[in-house]
């Protein structure tokens, strides 16, 4: 190839590249489905290897989260419904998922949808260390948990005082 | 030391790892429609998952580090009773809440410091693999510490059962903290944590807690042995048999 050749050849690379990261930041959760891969910070990264095969990289928010199997086959078929003929999803698990990674954005997502995004700052956590969570629903600070575990691996059980409504909320991790 | 051996180390270590991450995974896993409250039921079926998950990351590195060809679902539900190496206290049958509660407390005050060094381990895989668990050890630990305290400073009646799990697993926990060729070793390398440089900071979050809880911690004596060496409790076949069941069944069969 000439060096104008490869040169575009490049810039052709890069554009698929952008294309495929944009079309998985796009899966949506299938237990919080208000939320994209994006938008958690799941989708780490997206390479296209020389025989044009994507490679995606996420990472789970809990070792044992189940909807890693889905992620990895929501991704395949957005991808190939764009048009992508090959694709490879591959767990990392390094560096380690944070409640950080939320965006403003996602956690606004989050209270619009009833869970309360979660509290302050990962690193902040001790023992035996509550979150003061404020209700999705009303915004009041009244509020109690009612367990460490909720519908799902990523959240607790809460109440709210105020309102009296239970509620979601997204453990800080 | 040649790399064959800290090969066979590694696989060894890895694979203890795994095998306390998944003996208590389906140990908790059996609370599933059984635990005494709605929210319980949830809760364990949640601790359970990070055990079963941290066993898949780690028993997938085994596999890689023995360079066999053995995956996951091999090393977990192929294996028989004398070649699974997790300590004894993972084990014990769940029986009443509190021990369950207390069986939980006492591993994961254990692994929680255990993650947290591991994460500077010279081996990248068990390094990440730690950063992640570290995490949920910490859940682990404030959830059963908390139910700790409310059993023993509870009613007459779940403080005695709460006393009775604690005289119970006491035995069972001076095996976290044998140190063997293969530890000493790697602890050497860089790659493993010595078990002994956790016990004060152990001792200590079990102080705290117990205290609390008004139970008592019973003295140091005599200690059970034998899981890392493949000895096990008489309910071990009966757990196994259950956990490999599907894989005997259907071998190779994927979900």
């Amino acid at each position: 190839m000439t060096q104008m050749g490869s040169r575009l050849h490049d810039i052709a690379g890069e554009s698929a590249r952008r294309r495929a990261f944009e079309v998985a930041a796009q899966v949506p959760d299938p237990e919080v489905p208000v939320l994209t891969i994006g938008d958690l910070g799941v989708l780490r990264d997206v390479r296209i290897a020389s025989d044009g095969t994507v490679e995606v990289d996420i990472t789970p928010t809990y070792t044992g989260c189940p909807a890693m199997a889905v992620f990895t086959m929501d991704i395949e078929i957005a991808l190939m419904a764009e048009g992508f003929g090959k694709v490879r999803v591959n767990t990392v698990l390094s560096p380690a998922w944070t409640t950080d990674w939320l965006s403003e954005e996602a956690r606004e997502k989050l209270r619009a949808y009833g869970i309360a995004p979660p509290a302050g700052k990962a690193s902040r956590r001790a023992l035996f260390g509550d979150d003061e969570v404020a209700c999705p629903r009303c915004g009041s600070l009244d509020t109690e948990k009612v367990s460490e575990f909720g519908s799902t691996a990523c959240k607790a059980l809460w109440r709210c005082r105020s309102c009296a409504e239970p509620f979601d909320y997204f453990k800080c991790h | 030391m040649t790399t064959t051996d800290q090969t066979a180390d590694l696989f060894a270590y890895t694979l203890r790892l795994a095998d306390d991450a998944a003996i208590l995974g389906q140990r908790l896993g059996e609370w599933c429609g059984h635990a005494p409250t709605l929210e319980e039921d949830i809760g364990l079926a949640n601790v359970a998952l990070d055990h079963i998950g941290q066993a898949r990351a780690l028993y997938t590195y085994a596999g890689e580090v023995e360079g066999e060809g053995r995956d996951e679902d091999q090393l977990c539900f192929l294996r028989h009773e004398r070649q699974f190496n997790n300590c004894l206290l993972v084990e014990q049958p769940n029986g009443d809440f509190a021990q369950t509660i207390l069986r939980q407390f006492f591993f994961s005050a254990f692994m929680l410091p255990l993650w947290r060094e591991l994460k500077g381990s010279k081996d990248a895989t068990l390094a990440a693999i730690a950063a992640k668990a570290e995490k949920e050890a910490a859940y682990h630990v404030r959830h059963s510490a908390e139910w700790t305290i409310r059993l023993g400073d509870g009613t007459t009646e779940s403080h005695e059962r709460a006393q009775a799990a604690v005289d119970q697993l006491w035995p069972y926990t001076g095996e976290l903290f044998e140190i063997d060729g293969v530890v000493e070793r790697l602890v050497a390398a860089g790659i493993a944590v010595d078990p002994a440089s956790l016990r004060d900071e152990w001792h200590a979050t079990l102080r705290e807690v117990l205290d609390e809880a008004t139970l008592r911690l019973p003295p140091d004596g005599w200690f059970q042995t034998g899981g890392r060496s493949g000895r096990h409790s008489e309910s071990f076949g009966h757990l196994l048999s259950q956990m490999q069941y599907m894989q005997r069944a259907w071998p190779g069969h994927k979900w």
